[in-house]
């Protein structure tokens, strides 16, 4: 597949092009879902070709084809071409790539037990078995899935990058909904978006879906006699797989150098960081610190080398409270007169690729959840997430959680149903007393963050704990 | 691909299913190919430009009540015989689908799909020189957004005797002004490229950025709305996903009663896959013909869409609705319409209102509540308070938190506009018209500061 790349490259520099690469890749993905029982879908895709970008003065073009020969992904190389001209129609600013150390390797994430080799049988037992477990322990509607992607890229680059990598990718998740007179209840495990990871198999075995099935169809169902979450201002504790997504949704997306430029404006949005402020800004409490590192292992947003050839590399975003990094690209940074680039990646040959976070995590502090409950006298504990809003300068979030319960005088009390809170991003992370320590940090990671346009499905991985924050509003509702 | 290489490449795979698993094996198969050019833009300049093609084929077998599904790009002799293989192994371990519905019969298309040559060949050039009138248009503010052109060719056949083709194009222009603090917003969607305005849509986003400027916070609570048609999407794509869906239905999961007055009388929605706006194919994912679906008259509750699965389910036919993954998701209407009333446009609509709001967009709707659809999500890209019928000030970004249904129940609609516009709902791919909303109540639940 080298050579295909290649191709696409040379015939991009013959046609005019400044800078090329190309990335060849075979793809092959594997999901399965059961409900109630049965396994409901069972799909496996296989996806082969290649995707050239080409610079030309000022102006990218990008042309992705199917399962190339060597004639056509020359062609496309030209195409590309031809598409980095016909931008020039309405050209922008000079642009430059800031410099890489320019390799020929091979990388591979690690993986013990290959996903795509386990017998569909057993995978299909495991869904089905933890379905009918949650429906025998009362639900109303359950459902498991899988999914396992194997992907084998080649990227090739005019400046003389030679790369292969082979990274496998596997998860799964589960849910239990409870359907009473006017409510609909739902417990999941690890969580709605499940655990996944560039790991194999072993992930999956590790999550023991089976040993949690009863219990959240039991916590679906309780939580529809479960009083409503009050609203108003408290103290609020998250587990760590909300800590997840506040920080993919708060901190990873408003740290996008693309947004931040404006080059996301129209559609995912911009920020509301300001480049002037880098380094010197106040995001959070002292207590917050948060990474991107690319190098964390089996973690989900990790690689050998990101879609331009950079490789991995750990990243301070906010250290101590301070805002200190940007998630970048080649150009990008070099835009914003930054020198490291190494989190851009693109979903498959078809797409281009962008800036994308990486592991984007919070480092882990001194103190315990118990210890967090053990300490408050008034608050409320929510995990797993249920629902998610932020406006597109990721600012003004509102996060709705599955489950949440009481606090009282230092012990989790009764269970509460409909948990939401809602903030302003420095000013809720600015709030942040206590975080979770390191035996319970957690690498979480996300298949399914949306950006850009023909639209993308990243992959990101984010390390968090639990952590408590003061003065959070709580409880809104419609 | 041309479409009599996409029919004998699906005979072909279906050939090799009864090969491989046996002359009663039933199989389906899809061929299709699709090419999409998008010209991106920001800061006033091209800064994305790509075209990808892409060639695919979608198989799914069924082996003695189980069944499983495959795709590939790969159109070779070898790849094909290891993807049906593949597919076979994949079904026999798997229990029979007891509720598994059976292929589509053979039925004749109502259609063959909206099409036009220029669109389907549309060059980077021609896409770009859209971008280039938007950019002028919008006298030296900054702008941002994208132009797309799309073509999809597709060839579905069964072995139950079902062997349908159809091609759609699609076209679509959505952009941003931007001044300090506010954007303005323009779109339109189409089936031709040639009928994008990229001048027009320019002027639109600018003159609403100049509108929007030094926004003021309000206070939350709850408002009177005049929704403009982008925001009238957003609500349909919710009732369509969680109420008007034949799954959730069925499980008990929709707020939708049939033959029961649910929304007010002014309100009218159909799914349009054969009209003249229609960028769909003739056809669902299961091969049955599509054809117009009235869901909401006159505020009644009409209709449930269907595929094959849960349409045996209830006892009624599918409606065309099937989409790939459809045993998780249901099936849902992705060309839906709003039928317009006499209230003139959003202006006309919010020079009616004694105090309230007037918003363009909607950002980043989530469900609260799936039963009572209560969502919360965000204003973008201009709200404006209204009194007395005039502009009292631009507003800056709210939050609310609001059950779609309640909001649109009867006597909750105060007018309907004639203004109905083509929206993109991110793509050309799919196309919503509806006209501007005047609403009774919203509830906002914060803004800019919290």
């Amino acid at each position: 597949m080298f050579d295909v790349a290649s191709a696409a490259v040379e015939a991009a520099l013959a046609a005019g092009a400044r800078y090329a690469d190309a990335r060849a890749m075979h793809q092959r993905n594997e999901s399965m879902s059961a409900r109630n029982g049965d396994v409901e879908d069972l799909s496996q895709r296989e996806s082969v070709g290649v995707g050239v970008r080409a610079l030309v003065g000022s102006s990218w073009g990008f042309v992705a084809v199917p399962d190339p020969t060597d004639a056509e992904a020359r062609r496309a190389g030209e195409r590309a071409v031809a598409v980095a001209r016909a931008s020039a129609q309405v050209p922008g600013p000079d642009v430059s790539l800031v410099p890489i150390e320019v390799r020929r390797d091979s990388w591979a994430s690690p993986c013990e037990e290959d996903p795509l080799s386990v017998p569909l049988t057993e995978k299909g037992d495991l869904v089905a078995g933890v379905t009918a477990t949650m429906r025998a322990a009362g639900a109303s509607l359950a459902e498991a899935s899988y999914q396992v992607w194997d992907t084998a890229k080649w990227f090739v680059s005019s400046e003389g990058a030679r790369i292969d990598q082979r990274v496998r990718e596997c998860g799964a998740a589960m849910s239990a909904t409870a359907i009473g007179a006017g409510e609909t209840q739902r417990r999941s495990y690890p969580g709605i978006r499940g655990q996944y990871g560039t790991r194999g198999w072993e992930l999956v075995r590790e999550l023991d879906l089976p040993g949690h099935a009863a219990r959240i169809a039991e916590e679906a169902q309780a939580l529809l006699v479960a009083p409503e979450c009050p609203a108003g201002e408290t103290t609020l504790i998250l587990g760590s797989e909300q800590m997840a997504l506040q920080i993919h949704e708060s901190v990873g997306h408003a740290t996008e150098l693309d947004r931040i430029l404006g080059w996301e404006a129209a559609y995912a949005g911009t920020s509301w960081l300001d480049l002037a402020e880098l380094g010197q800004l106040r995001f959070g409490s002292d207590l917050m610190t948060i990474t991107a590192d690319a190098t964390l292992p089996g973690a989900l947003g990790s690689f050998g080398y990101d879609d331009e050839g950079t490789p991995a590399a750990p990243q301070d975003i906010v250290r101590d409270g301070i805002w200190t990094g940007v998630l970048s690209g080649r150009d990008s940074a070099s835009v914003a007169g930054l020198s490291y680039g190494g989190m851009v990646r693109a979903d498959g040959w078809a797409r281009l690729p962008m800036v994308r976070m990486t592991n984007v995590g919070l480092l882990p502090g001194e103190s315990s959840l118990a210890e967090m409950i053990a300490a408050t006298d008034d608050g409320i504990l929510m995990d797993t997430n249920r629902s998610w809003s932020i406006d597109d300068r990721r600012l003004n979030f509102q996060f709705g959680c599955e489950v949440g319960w009481e606090i009282r005088n230092g012990q989790r009390g009764r269970m509460l149903r409909n948990p939401t809170y809602t903030g302003i991003s420095p000013r809720f992370w600015g709030s942040m007393d206590m975080i979770g320590n390191r035996s319970e940090w957690t690498f979480w990671g996300t298949p399914n963050c949306g950006k850009g346009q023909p639209s993308q499905v990243g992959h990101t991985g984010h390390p968090s704990v639990p952590a408590r924050f003061q003065g959070v509003r709580v409880g809104v509702r419609g | 691909m041309t479409e009599h290489a996409r029919e004998q490449l699906a005979a072909r795979v279906l050939d090799l299913a009864r090969s491989v698993a046996g002359p009663s094996a039933q199989a389906e198969v899809t061929v299709s190919s699709t090419v999409r050019g998008l010209t991106r833009f920001a800061r006033s300049f091209v800064h994305q430009n790509v075209v990808d093609t892409s060639e695919r084929i979608r198989l799914r077998v069924v082996v003695d009540g189980s069944w499983a599904a495959v795709s590939t790009d790969r159109a070779d002799a070898d790849s094909l015989l290891a993807a049906v293989e593949s597919a076979v192994a994949a079904a026999r371990v798997r229990r029979p689908d007891a509720a598994f519905p059976g292929l589509a019969p053979p039925a004749p298309l109502a259609g063959a799909g909206n099409w036009d040559d220029a669109t389907a060949d549309a060059t980077p050039d021609q896409r770009a020189a859209v971008v280039r009138e938007f950019v002028a248009a919008a006298g030296g503010l900054e702008t941002a957004g994208y132009v797309e052109s799309m073509r999809t060719e597709s060839v579905y056949a069964n072995t139950a005797g079902q062997t349908v083709s159809g091609r759609a194009t699609g076209a679509a222009a959505d952009g941003i002004a931007r001044v300090p603090g506010a954007d303005g917003v323009g779109r339109q969607g189409s089936v031709r490229l040639g009928e994008l305005g990229g001048a027009g849509l320019g002027r639109i986003a600018a003159a609403k950025a100049r509108a929007g400027a030094s926004p003021v916070d309000l206070p939350p609570g709850d408002y009177e709305v005049v929704l403009e048609p982008a925001c009238v999407a957003d609500i349909l794509r919710f009732l369509l996903v969680h109420g008007f869906n034949g799954r959730p239905v069925g499980e008990g999961r929709s707020f939708v009663r049939l033959g029961e007055q649910q929304f007010d009388a002014a309100l009218r929605i159909w799914d349009g896959p054969l009209d003249e706006l229609s960028t769909a194919l003739p056809y669902d994912a299961e091969g049955t013909p599509r054809q117009r679906l009235d869901l909401v008259v006159d505020g009644v509750s009409a209709a449930i869409a269907h595929d094959r699965r849960t349409a045996a389910a209830a006892g009624a036919a599918s409606t065309g609705h099937a989409v790939e993954g459809g045993e998780r998701w249901g099936a849902v209407p992705d060309q839906p319409r709003v039928g317009a009333g006499d209230g003139g446009s959003s202006a006309d609509l919010a020079a009616t209102m004694r105090r309230g709001l007037l918003v363009s967009d909607f950002w980043y709707t989530r469900i609260l509540d799936p039963r009572t659809v209560v969502i919360t999500g965000l204003t973008r890209n201009g709200v404006w308070l209204i009194e007395d019928g005039e502009v009292a000030a631009p507003v800056s970004t709210l939050r609310f938190t609001q059950s779609y249904p309640k909001a649109l129940a009867p006597g909750a609609i105060l007018a309907v506009g004639s203004d109905a516009s083509a929206v993109p709902v991110r793509t050309a791919s799919e196309l919503v018209q509806t006209p501007s909303l005047h609403l009774a109540g919203w509830h906002i639940t914060g803004n800019a500061a919290g």
